[in-house]
């Protein structure tokens, strides 16, 4: 097996006496579309804030490429080291032009001194150049991000954490509110991103998780239930437990098989 | 379209600025002189305007700093007035010789760099302790304001030391120059000017590069910033700090200009007054505070030459149509005006276009 990218060992996660991730050890490996799914309630955004650092671990150790200890670093400092996430509701800034969302996104120091000099290069044009024609949006560079339509910023979104070029990306519910066309392009995004970097999604779309999915992770109470492509997942009876307990959900895994 | 933008508002800076600059051929001396305060107002709103209107932190304490300056630059005239002797209040409250913190502003030099430096610095350790420990929004706009109140308590307090409620007053020269006389009146006016300019042109220099819309950025979505790998509390601290050592330049104008400095002037009134000329000229756009100070300071005295006794009112009704009915401010106004012609201006020629096809 090739080294995980992220290991997560023994994590705890304790809100004042509830356990929302309890003892998990959890792996990313590069180059994977990583899905998490699970009922509401398992833990899901919880793992991706203590990868992040929005949420405290309060015990385990969290690893970047088997060395880095993220579980000591503030949020800044978690991203300068290659993990960028996403979050659930759009959260791009409106007043600021397109372009000026991914100039002030993209990867560059961004200490006060190296942000007050900063001086426009080729380079840094070309990405953004590059980064607006992947995700479509070449034309609305110079209109304010408020105006964009929903799907629109989210695209504009995912090329705000792809600019970072991070070695981790994490997706929270990246197709929630989108059409039947903004989500099949959301895919085939998510599928070219992987090709370098590791991706970690939580979804609730299972129609969306069994398309794309390398790898899916049924996380239940906070630990990790069962692991493997979407086909195992459907097929293994623990999982049908937890989910058949939730009707509405035990629909929505069998509507897949 | 966008050189067309940036074309017009460098010529309304420039017209502004041109005005300023002949301003005393039609202007009285007595008019100048009050010009010359509200622009010395003004050089203080483009700070505020630097930390409110762009980063979002409301501070209602900038009368403090303001008056930081102002005293720095009042003691060492005062010192220069009384010709090295122990000035008179000090005297009265029974003080024999200078104290320890009135001897550096003996040197105009080191004054001034005090009246820049000590704001900033109070700032900069205010700034750093809250933001660091994620303190704002309501809360620190609160902090501001307890800062105020405990300076001004303390200058009324150590009367011995600031002259009290009474403050400072009675200058006579700087460098040697009468400080009363028109000529150094006319002086004062046209520092002021450059002090003015050169801060504007400095501030959107900093607002339009990359710095301006990391600001921006922490006013929208200070969390999102930190995700994207910023750490928004030392760019607040930093706001913070300037804007401070801005209203220190603008209290030291001030002071030169009105020859007297006192509590009051400094106080809570002032510092949340002070808010309202950026409210009032637009936020974020760094000249509406501009034009906010000068308004809303020349329609005060207007209002109160022409009519003393209800002056306070119509200035009251003033503030409450302009939160009404212009929330944007004055420049919000000019902006609707271009957006609406723009729009007359699409309109005609899609009809010219119609017309066309149909021919």
């Amino acid at each position: 097996m090739t080294q995980p990218v992220l290991k997560l060992a023994k994590v705890i996660v304790d809100f004042s006496g509830f356990k929302a991730i309890n003892q998990l050890d959890f792996s990313v490996q590069p180059n994977r579309v990583h899905f998490v799914i699970g009922p509401n309630g398992a833990g899901k955004t919880t793992l991706l804030d203590v990868i992040c650092g929005k949420t405290r671990a309060t015990q385990g150790n969290i690893q970047l490429h088997g060395k880095r200890e993220l579980s000591k670093m503030s949020e800044n400092q978690i991203v300068h080291q290659g993990i960028a996430r996403k979050f659930q509701a759009p959260s791009i800034f409106p007043q600021l032009k397109v372009i000026e969302n991914l100039e002030i996104a993209m990867k560059q120091k961004k200490g006060l001194f190296s942000i007050l000099r900063a001086k426009w290069t080729k380079q840094e044009k070309d990405k953004i150049e590059e980064m607006l024609n992947l995700i479509g949006l070449e034309k609305v560079r110079n209109e304010l991000a408020g105006s964009l339509a929903h799907g629109q910023k989210q695209w504009l979104e995912i090329a705000m954490v792809l600019i970072q070029e991070p070695d981790i990306i994490l997706l929270d519910e990246p197709i929630a509110g989108m059409s039947k066309k903004e989500r099949d392009k959301t895919g085939e995004l998510i599928t070219q991103i992987a090709k370098e970097r590791a991706v970690l999604i939580v979804e609730h779309d299972m129609d969306f998780v069994k398309e794309y999915a390398d790898v899916v992770t049924v996380m239940h109470e906070g630990q990790l239930l069962f692991e493997g492509s979407m086909e195992q997942v459907q097929n293994n009876s623990k999982v049908r437990e937890v989910y058949l307990g939730r009707k509405v959900e035990s629909d929505v895994v069998n509507t897949g098989s | 379209m966008i050189s067309q933008k940036l074309f017009n508002n460098r010529i309304i800076f420039s017209v502004i600025l041109i005005l300023l600059l002949f301003a005393p051929l039609f202007l009285t001396d007595f008019r100048l002189n009050l010009l010359g305060k509200f622009l010395a107002f003004a050089i203080l709103a483009i700070g505020l305007d630097l930390l409110w209107g762009y980063t979002g932190v409301l501070s209602l304490g900038h009368g403090i700093f303001f008056g930081l300056g102002a005293y720095a630059m009042a003691m060492y005239l005062k010192l220069e007035a009384t010709g090295g002797q122990l000035p008179d209040f000090m005297a009265w409250s029974g003080m024999s010789e200078l104290p320890l913190i009135w001897i550096p502003f003996q040197y105009p030099i080191v004054a001034i760099a005090l009246g820049i430096l000590i704001p900033a610095a109070i700032a900069f350790f205010l700034g750093y302790l809250t933001f660091r420990n994620r303190i704002s929004g309501v809360y620190f706009t609160i902090l501001s304001q307890a800062l105020v109140l405990v300076l001004v308590t303390l200058f009324v307090g150590a009367q011995n030391l600031t002259g009290g409620t009474s403050g400072l007053t009675n200058f006579k020269t700087l460098f040697g120059y009468s400080v009363n006389s028109p000529a150094s009146q006319m002086v004062f006016y046209f520092i002021t000017v450059g002090v003015l300019a050169i801060i504007f042109i400095s501030c959107r220099i900093l607002v339009k590069g990359r710095f301006g819309k990391v600001l921006v950025g922490i006013r929208d979505g200070e969390n999102r910033m930190r995700f994207l790998g910023y750490n928004p509390s030392t760019y607040k601290t930093f706001v913070y700090t300037l804007s401070a050592a801005i209203a220190g330049i603008a209290g030291m104008l001030f002071v030169l200009q009105v020859g007297i400095i006192s509590p009051t002037m400094i106080g809570i009134i002032p510092s949340i007054e002070m808010v309202l000329w950026v409210a009032l000229g637009g936020r974020g756009t760094l000249i509406g505070p501009v034009i906010g100070a000068v308004f809303v300071n020349a329609a005060k005295t207007g209002f109160s030459e022409s009519y003393p006794e209800f002056w306070t009112y119509f200035l009251g009704l003033m503030f409450v149509l302009v939160v009404v009915f212009l929330p944007k401010g004055i420049t919000g106004l000019f902006t609707k005006w271009k957006e609406r012609r723009q729009k007359q201006n699409d309109t005609a020629s899609i009809e010219v276009s119609k017309s066309y096809s149909r021919l």
